[in-house]
């Protein structure tokens, strides 16, 4: 059963880790990515990131893509937070957890759940500038084909 | 909650401020069947919708929260959410 958390807060990856493999000696190795806040858009310093994101939609589509994970590698533990509201350059935005038997699976997974989550679940972002300005982030053609590799790369 | 013959319409990100509102609901229009008709519908609405619904190419829906296409079906009592392409993670 994946762990699947929509919040304000902070959390800990340490924690986060731990929780994955608590008790637990079949896993072979946890794939991890983190996604932090920039202080850049292009040449505008960033004073902030707005995740603005559909309560109710978000939970169902993180589950099925974490479900969809999960069918495809013989996942052990899979976990999936995002972070929403407002958010200063260098705090953390998203943690992906993946923990497999072995590497591959788990680097494979950690990867497909980053770019679907990236390109299939309703979250979107606003840069607010140090300079007032603010602008709605754009979404980007490499985000989707980096998702859209695994449409028919079935393991 | 859209009651008997009623939709419930949410708006996201540009979307929601360029029409000043988050969520409404509305009487199912006549002739109204699928997302893309709504969205005709929608442009029909005044000139701030127009502008923002046009470039439907830029706009994405959402019907009982699932990602829906212009051809998906709509009925009375549907959660219908617009909204820029996402941009999380």
């Amino acid at each position: 059963m994946a762990t699947i958390r929509v919040q304000q807060a902070d959390f800990d990856i340490g924690a986060e880790l731990a929780a994955v493999s608590a008790g637990r000696t079949d896993i072979g190795g946890i794939g991890c990515f983190v996604g932090t806040v920039r202080g850049d858009g292009g040449d505008r310093a960033i004073a902030a990131m707005l995740l603005e994101h559909y309560p109710g939609m978000t939970e169902r589509a993180m589950a099925r893509i974490a479900a969809q994970a999960e069918q495809r590698w013989a996942l052990l533990g899979c976990t999936l937070i995002h972070r929403v509201g407002r958010l200063t350059p260098g705090e953390t935005i998203v943690c992906v957890l993946a923990a497999a038997a072995h590497r591959q699976a788990a680097l494979d997974a950690t990867a497909f759940l980053i770019d679907w989550l990236k390109t299939r679940a309703p979250f979107w972002k606003k840069e607010i500038f140090t300079d007032g300005g603010e602008v709605w982030v754009e979404a980007h053609a490499t985000d989707e084909d980096s998702a859209a590799r695994w449409d028919e790369n079935t393991p | 909650m859209a009651g008997p013959g009623t939709l419930r319409l949410l708006y996201f990100a540009w979307l929601r401020e360029r029409l000043g509102t988050a969520e409404e609901v509305v009487a199912l229009p006549e002739g109204v069947a699928t997302v893309g008709d709504l969205l005709i519908w929608l442009c029909s609405r005044s000139p701030a919708h127009a502008e923002a619904f046009s470039a439907a190419f830029r706009v994405r829906c959402a019907v009982n929260q699932e990602f829906a296409a212009p051809d998906a079906p709509v009925a009375a009592g549907d959660e219908v959410a617009f909204f820029p392409p996402v941009t999380g993670g």
